[in-house]
């Protein structure tokens, strides 16, 4: 058994944090309230010195003397005015650097997803139905062929809002629905599984190095 | 006596004279050896000189940055050395060094004999860059003069971009078409979402039981779209809320997202016209710890027992931990996510489930909004767009693959030049 002080305080959180599976308790919530408690005030230095010091404060009067970056003005501003939010009178400029933040969010993002998850993926897409292979058929890489191009369409079909699915329309819909859903359960199986490895690893920290008996 | 004297003097002297002997015998070896040493290295480094090649370095290099671009990219060109032109050249290869504005050089590519252009495109705007290239041979390396230092300059236009802009200008006109369409009244019909119109029966089965209804926004900040969908879905929940006087709780585990989700629960209570009924206190931020900000979660939903759980935004491994508790409890939960990594988890857990799409969606369904019915549809004709390039793209792949047609073969280069951007 570990006579560490930081084992066995993280072993016994850990415990404490399993005990939630029981029902809600005494021992569960003063592990929840520390969590939380430390968490928030990690980040809290963690983003006074990374953001506030390293990147605005070094960043417009750089401790070398160079001259600073104009521009990071412009977030001091507003993140000034974020802070109007704390009066009453004034609170509404609040909405200012939020609006600022979604809007310039939306139109930065906006190239790189519809690059990612538009064009590439309709340019990926337009592959031959059938794959030769030395003169003959391969079959193996031509049902894979097949079946990316089916699923693709189904699946956005089903996407369409404009139309009901009713029909034959309905029927494309449907077949895109359980491309989904198979996919959904790969999915699912693969990450139930890497959550397994997530629990062996706890299993492995409280009967290892903590109580000792794996070795 | 005496003879015995003499004796011992002789065979003291006969000793003397030999140790003497001996010493000279390894002096003389000594300067021997090192004479011969002094003679191999002066033979080994007749024969390294005898065994480089030289070899004329590259000229006229020329460094000039690449137009139309997002400052990403400089062009390199040169005249190839005159030994690379020889039938039995000794030239192997040529390297590409770069230097940045700090002095720091570094070879940064490696091009066969022949090559006389390079793209360096690990480049940033705000630097400046020279290079040189050698020529290599089996043992030497011959390096060019220096080009001038040059800066990668961004361009207004990004020609590599140029089909999404008119890709982008086709939507745009769609959506301004149909949201002045909706304007004039004409009705637009997006088909029916499931989860979406659980949302009312939701909210009023919370008022019924009189316990509260808890909204998740996600656990990422404001600059994702997910959150965004999510914060703007909490804006139509909240006018429901707000009609049937329900109590609600968003927590948040960014305090931005705090902030907007203050601002949007206000201003539905003020759309409602129940401004007096609003609270900060329907909103707080946890902590931007991943499972601190779950485990928060988790006790609030055991300790209050809301009638009603939304999940509406980005998510990731604590999904499933929230939806669990949550189905635990007796609440009916309605879930969106664009994670496809996570939906299963919802799938499973929640009464409704808004798959991808449908989450951004989400909004126009529940406002009917023109603004936001007009995106919609203009999102449409995008899909029908992607769904016939995907559909000619497929034929002609097929055409120009098995049965080597070569009319198709153009068609899918003119549509691969317009869908790959770079």
């Amino acid at each position: 058994m570990s006579t560490e002080f930081g084992v066995w305080v993280a072993a016994l959180m850990t415990i404490g944090l399993f005990s939630f599976l029981y029902k809600d308790n005494p021992f569960f919530k003063v592990c929840e309230a520390v969590f939380i408690g430390s968490s928030t005030g990690y980040w809290a230095v963690v983003y006074f010195f990374d953001n506030l010091q390293k990147k605005l404060w070094e960043g417009i009067f750089p401790p070398d003397g160079a001259v600073g970056d104009a521009w990071l003005w412009g977030g001091a501003i507003l993140g000034i005015l974020m802070l109007c939010r704390l009066s009453n009178k004034i609170g509404w400029i609040a909405r200012w650097p939020v609006s600022f933040i979604v809007g310039a969010t939306a139109g930065l993002y906006m190239i790189n997803y519809f690059v990612s998850s538009a064009m590439m993926q309709v340019a990926s897409t337009m592959q031959s139905l059938v794959v030769t292979n030395g003169g003959g058929i391969d079959w193996q890489a031509t049902i894979g062929s097949v079946v990316v191009a089916v699923a693709v369409v189904s699946g956005l079909i089903y996407f369409f809002f404009s139309k009901e699915h009713t029909g034959a329309f309905g029927g494309v819909a449907k077949v895109g629905i359980w491309f989904l859903m198979i996919t959904f359960g790969a999915s699912f199986g693969y990450t139930v599984m890497s959550r397994m490895s997530l629990l062996i690893g706890r299993m492995d920290y409280l009967f290892g190095d903590w109580l000792g008996m794996i070795r | 006596m005496v003879s015995t004297a003499n004796q011992g003097d002789r065979r003291c002297a006969t000793n003397l004279i030999r140790l003497l002997l001996v010493t000279f015998a390894v002096l003389l070896t000594f300067l021997h050896n090192r004479a011969l040493a002094d003679n191999s290295a002066v033979d080994t480094s007749s024969v390294v000189s005898a065994s480089i090649t030289p070899l004329a370095p590259p000229t006229s290099l020329v460094v000039s940055d690449h137009v139309y671009d997002n400052a990403e990219r400089l062009d390199l060109v040169w005249v190839p050395s005159i030994d690379d032109k020889l039938i039995a050249s000794k030239l192997i290869e040529y390297r590409v060094y770069r230097i940045t504005d700090s002095g720091d050089g570094q070879r940064i590519a490696v091009l066969p004999a022949g090559a006389n252009s390079f793209s360096d495109e690990n480049v940033e705007s705000g630097h400046q860059y020279s290079y040189y290239i050698t020529s290599v041979g089996a043992d030497s390396e011959f390096p060019s003069i220096s080009s001038e230092p040059i800066e990668p300059e961004r361009e207004w236009l990004n020609y590599h971009l140029i089909s999404l802009l008119l890709i982008c200008m086709i939507i745009g006109v769609a959506i301004t078409y149909f949201i002045e369409t909706a304007r004039r009244g004409k009705k637009l019909f997006i088909r029916r979402i499931a989860g979406l119109e659980a949302i009312d029966d939701a909210v009023g089965r919370a008022t019924e039981m009189g316990r509260p209804i808890l909204f998740i926004p996600g656990i990422q900040d404001m600059d994702d779209v997910g959150t965004v969908a999510g914060v703007t879905i909490l804006g139509r929940v909240c006018r429901v809320v707000a009609e049937f006087d329900t109590k609600i709780s968003v927590p948040t585990s960014r305090s931005l997202v705090m902030t907007a989700a203050r601002e949007t629960i206000k201003t539905a209570y003020q759309t409602a016209g129940r401004p007096d009924k609003y609270s900060d206190d329907m909103s707080n931020y946890i902590t931007d710890e991943q499972f601190g900000y779950v485990a928060a979660v988790n006790g609030i939903m055991v300790r209050e027992k809301p009638a009603t759980c939304f999940y509406m935004g980005t998510f990731y491994a604590e999904s499933l931990l929230l939806a669990e508790t949550g189905n635990s409890v007796g609440a009916i939960q309605i879930a969106g996510t664009s994670n496809p990594m996570q939906i299963p988890f919802f799938v499973v857990a929640c009464d409704f489930t808004l798959i991808g799409e449908e989450l951004f969606a989400a909004s126009a369904y529940l406002s009917s909004e023109p603004k936001q019915l007009g995106s919609l549809k203009g999102q449409d004709l995008g899909k029908a767009i992607a769904l016939t390039a995907i559909t000619i793209g497929v034929i002609a792949a097929t055409g120009s693959s098995a049965w080597h047609i070569g009319w198709m073969q153009d068609i899918l280069n003119a549509l691969e030049s317009i869908f790959l951007t770079r």
